[in-house]
């Protein structure tokens, strides 16, 4: 059987406050960001304005703001906050035992 | 042995004689004692003891007598058999026995596993070492008790609550004690960043040392530890080394069984594992999909068990945990959900005075999180609203203020309540002691705004924490009037400070890091936003040169990657070519650079660089290693800083020169280039007025003429565009860059964040600038004396570092996931 969770690696190699890419191939790059109380979340490498890379943006709170524009995104909803709108996938994943685990099916979402 | 009564009586065998095993017992006990027949087998060769109560023990708090929980006499009334010493090593479920290690075999009517957790160990070379210990039980605590007799030096590995515990007990005891924490900040998963760096300060002044980010590579020693080496090479020496990483539920027994496991023993509502006859509780258990690891759930799940045991139907449904820190005076509590999210308000408190941190999560007007700091007294209150998740909409405004005051009415209902009822003689400004009485008489003597009234009477000019006081004392006092509005703007939103005051208070309180900020100037979100993190990054590094903790997670991407981001998340990248000169070995290497990198486009810039477009965030590395191969270093178009110097080429060549503008230009641009500005800047020297080098829209022209330099300042060539103002005329080529540097300097201590020199000079107005540069000679000097000692510190290659290895995983994927392949994450983690 497929594992249902794909193991990424280990939260260390996260700066916190950060955030790193996980390339899918034949699909679209996703970012793992690492907030400052050590919550991994993960998004659609892709601001839903004009597809700025989220992983380069400022991390604070759950919320990262977009480098190109300065959108801010929600790392929980992928929701844009304030006076924008649009929204960005979330790829679920999980922390066990210091790895971290994205959805395989989330993140192979549209891959084709 | 104990007198069995003669009823066959069920025989409930118990594996594990720790604090969830006992606990179950008592349960069933009180609810049916003539139940079963019972046996407990325990690995320990001792009684059931409270584990939580080691810390205490090691820190010489409390003895072994104080900590037992149930004596031999408990054991022998209740008619249970205790085989302490004697784990069990096989589980028959077709059979219905155990086998324990000595080979004893007992067979069940029902079973119960409550085995706990182990405690993590990581498997770096040396861990099997003597002289490494992990704190879970009364060994362990023996073997820090014999090593802290002889003294010397001890290492924690782990910052959490256990590592901890177990520094403050060794430091107790005498050792020298140094705690190794992967992570930034201490406690990261009960504590946010701000509270974790109050405990590090803390147990700092107490003589800890804790390095945080410390990834431990290896613990050496010949037959015995002689000390921990770090991933980044650093050694530190140590006797004893206490292993407080984590746990992991212990379920060998189970999985050996073949009963279902996750991440722990599988149970239902009831504590009922897979196989009907067999039920777990503790450490040892997942319940849909949690594992816990303290005791307040396992209270729970052990009643839950003990009704379904006798059929009271009464399902565990999961817990909600919170925790205390058992250091003596450290209060840190934390409980419920505090990461924040979509929805969540945070409230924050901070009082920088008393050392207090509180931070409560509200989520659809239910408390859902709080952490304290400093002041732990109403943690206990938090927690009852957390857990029975009543609504707070009523006494929202008061709720940090803790359970006395949020109860008091009155205040509830209106924000202001409270202050308009003081007395005349009460206390706004604790700093300051100014009385509420000294505010109002202010306010009526026409002081109508914050700041108005921070000049006139101080209140709420130092520490800001009576800053909400003040403005409902505007509110109250001038009713329709006041407007709420502030002269100046305050830096952002997370603060009622202006970048003014902010820049002011960091150099007064010496605050040289962005928590410790953030704590003393009461800032009101947890970790600030997008505006003030870069802010406050850029005003430690310009008040603190060479003191201040550089937050690189602060800076903007292109600064953090010291590279230009592009609209399609390429990168671009300008080597400096010092007042715009190159030669064929520099344009060699970035044709090969672009070459090799498959660069989209070189472009000549505005201000006669090289920027070589397209290049792939993975590649910047090797990019930047051949360029400096070249004797190329990076030029900063990345930055809020220098970028370049613009020349014409003046006397060298031109029949109109007066002076060496290049010349000039080259040392301008070597005396200013890494220095960190509010916003970018540029210069530019022309050698005649006919200006070549468009001197007069640079944040500093120079003109040379005949008789010396003119030079000028504010241009832009920006959205808005400006011409520079005139400062003075000086003689001399050094006078030039004299009065280059204390201007430079006085725009990086005085203007705001993101200002450029144009809407700074504007503000400020340019006399005061001449007066400062010009006519205060003295003024001058120091200014010009502060940026070079700045610039001692600043004029460093970034791309070098990057080049040589540091912070390579900026650079890389994480990992990478290839569909095709097998369908698995294909790590990237070795270089
Ligand atoms: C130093 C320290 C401080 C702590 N402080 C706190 C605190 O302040 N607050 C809090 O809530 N929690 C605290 N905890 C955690 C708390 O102690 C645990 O959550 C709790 O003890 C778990 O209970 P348990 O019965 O599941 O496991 P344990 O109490 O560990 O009991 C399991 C027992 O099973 C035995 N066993 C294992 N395998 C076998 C076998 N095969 N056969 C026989 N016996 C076996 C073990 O020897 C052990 O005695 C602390 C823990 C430690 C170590
Ligand atoms: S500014 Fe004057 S010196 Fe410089 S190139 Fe132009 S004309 Fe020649
Ligand atoms: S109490 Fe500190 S400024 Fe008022």
């Amino acid at each position: 059987m497929e594992p249902e969770w794909l193991d990424i690696g280990p939260v260390d190699q996260l700066p916190a406050l950060g955030a790193r890419t996980l390339p899918v191939q034949g699909g679209r790059e996703i970012a793992i960001f690492h907030t400052a109380n050590g919550g991994i979340y993960a998004l659609a490498n892709q601001c839903p304005h004009k597809a700025g890379p989220l992983s380069q943006g400022i991390v604070h709170d759950t919320t990262v703001t977009c480098p190109l524009h300065n959108w801010r995104i929600s790392l929980v909803t992928g929701e844009a906050l304030g006076e924008d709108k649009g929204c960005v996938p979330v790829i679920p994943v999980k922390v066990d035992g210091g790895r971290i685990l994205i959805s395989r099916a989330a993140a192979l979402a549209g891959v084709a | 042995m104990t007198d069995k009564p003669h009823l066959p009586l069920p025989h409930l065998v118990v594996v594990g004689n720790g604090m969830a095993g006992c606990r179950a017992v008592e349960e069933i006990l009180a609810r049916d004692p003539a139940k079963f027949r019972i046996t407990i087998f325990g690995a320990e060769p001792r009684v059931n003891y409270n584990r939580i109560m080691l810390s205490p023990l090691l820190a010489g708090d409390k003895s072994f007598e104080d900590i037992v929980i149930n004596d031999h006499a408990w054991y022998t009334d209740n008619a249970i058999d205790l085989v302490a010493g004697d784990p069990i090593v096989a589980i028959d479920r077709a059979r219905r026995t155990v086998t324990a290690r000595s080979g004893r075999v007992e067979t069940y009517d029902k079973l119960l596993l409550a085995t706990g957790s182990d405690p993590f160990i990581i498997p770096v070379p040396g861990h099997d070492l003597h002289g490494v210990v992990t704190f879970r039980d009364m060994d362990d605590v023996g073997a820090m008790l014999r090593a802290a007799s002889a003294g010397g030096d001890a290492v924690v590995i782990g910052g959490g609550l256990l590592g901890l515990e177990a520094a403050h007990g060794l430091c107790l005891r005498g050792m020298r004690v140094t705690v190794l924490h992967l992570m930034p900040t201490l406690m990261e998963r009960q504590l946010d960043e701000a509270a974790g760096w109050l405990l590090k300060e803390e147990l700092e002044r107490r003589g800890q040392a804790i390095l945080t980010g410390a990834d431990t590579a290896e613990i050496y020693g010949q037959g015995r530890v002689e000390g921990v080496r770090l991933k980044d090479g650093r050694e530190i020496p140590a006797s004893l080394i206490v292993m407080a990483v984590g746990i992991r539920p212990n379920v060998k027994l189970a999985r050996d069984a073949g009963l279902a496991i996750g991440r722990g023993i599988h149970v239902d509502d009831h504590l009922v594992t897979s196989d009907a006859d067999i039920l777990a509780v503790g450490e040892c258990v997942e319940h849909q999909g949690q594992v816990y690891g303290l005791v307040a759930p396992l209270w729970e799940m052990c009643r839950s068990l003990a009704d379904g045991l006798v059929a009271i139907p009464n399902g565990y449904s999961g817990s909600v945990t919170s925790t205390k820190l058992k250091v003596s005076g450290i209060d840190v509590f934390s409980a419920g959900d505090f990461s924040g999210g979509e929805g969540c308000e945070d409230i924050v408190m901070r009082d920088a005075s008393r050392g207090i941190y509180k931070r409560v999560v509200v989520k659809d007007d239910r408390l859902i999180g709080a952490v304290l700091y400093g002041d732990t007294q109403d943690g206990n209150w938090y927690f009852d609203l957390l857990r029975k998740q009543e609504d707070v909409a009523s006494i929202r405004d008061a709720l940090i203020f803790g359970q006395a005051f949020a109860s008091g009415g009155g205040a509830s209902a209106n924000p202001n309540g409270a202050v308009a009822a003081m007395a005349d003689d009460g206390e706004i400004c604790g700093c300051n002691g100014i009385s509420k009485g000294k505010v109002v008489a202010a306010i009526q003597g026409g002081a109508c705004t914050l700041d108005a009234v921070r000049a006139c009477t101080k209140a709420s000019a130092s520490c800001g924490s009576c800053t909400g006081l003040v403005e409902g004392l505007l509110a109250i006092t001038m009713g329709e009037d006041y407007t709420g509005e502030r002269a100046a703007p305050t830096a952002c939103k997370c603060t009622s400070f202006t970048h003014e005051d902010v820049r002011r208070l960091i150099i007064e309180k010496s605050l040289k890091a962005i928590p410790q900020v953030m704590q003393e100037l009461h800032w009101t979100t947890p970790d600030g936003c997008a505006s003030c993190r870069p802010a406050l990054n850029y005003y430690l590094l310009c008040a603190w040169p060479g003191e201040f903790v550089d937050d690189n997670q602060s800076r903007f991407v292109n600064e953090r990657m010291h590279a230009n981001i592009q609209k399609d998340g390429t990168y671009s990248v300008v080597p400096r070519m010092w007042g715009g000169v190159t030669n064929p070995k520099e344009l060699r290497a970035i044709a090969d650079v672009a070459e090799k990198y498959q660069a989209r486009m070189v472009k000549v810039t505005g201000g006669q660089r090289l920027d070589i477009f397209g290049i792939k965030k993975e590649d910047l590395p090797s990019v930047w290693a051949d360029l400096n191969a070249a004797g190329m270093v990076s030029g900063h178009a990345y930055a809020k800083a220098l970028r370049t110097v613009k020349t014409c080429v003046g006397s060298e060549w031109c029949r109109f020169g007066t002076q060496d503008s290049t010349g000039l230009g080259i040392r301008i641009e070597q005396m200013t280039w890494g220095s960190f500005m509010p916003h970018k800047f540029k210069i530019a020297v022309s050698g005649c007025p006919r200006n070549c080098a468009e001197a007069t829209i640079k944040d500093i022209g120079v003109i040379c003429v005949d008789s010396g330099y003119e030079l000028s300042i504010g241009g832009n060539g920006g959205i808005k565009l400006r011409g520079t103002d005139f400062l003075c005329k000086v003689a001399t080529e050094q006078d030039a860059l004299d009065y280059c540097a204390a201007f430079i300097q006085l725009y990086r201590e005085e203007a705001r964040y993101l200002d450029r020199t144009a809407p700074w000079v504007e503000r400020v107005g340019i006399d005061y600038i001449r007066q400062r540069i010009v006519e205060d000679a003295a003024g001058r000097e120091l200014l010009r004396a502060r940026f070079h000692y700045s610039q001692s510190f600043m004029q460093n290659d970034p791309w070098a570092k990057r080049a040589a290895g540091e912070d390579w995983k900026l650079h890389q994927h994480l990992a990478e996931i290839r569909p095709a392949a097998a369908l698995i994450a294909r790590t990237l983690e070795v270089a």
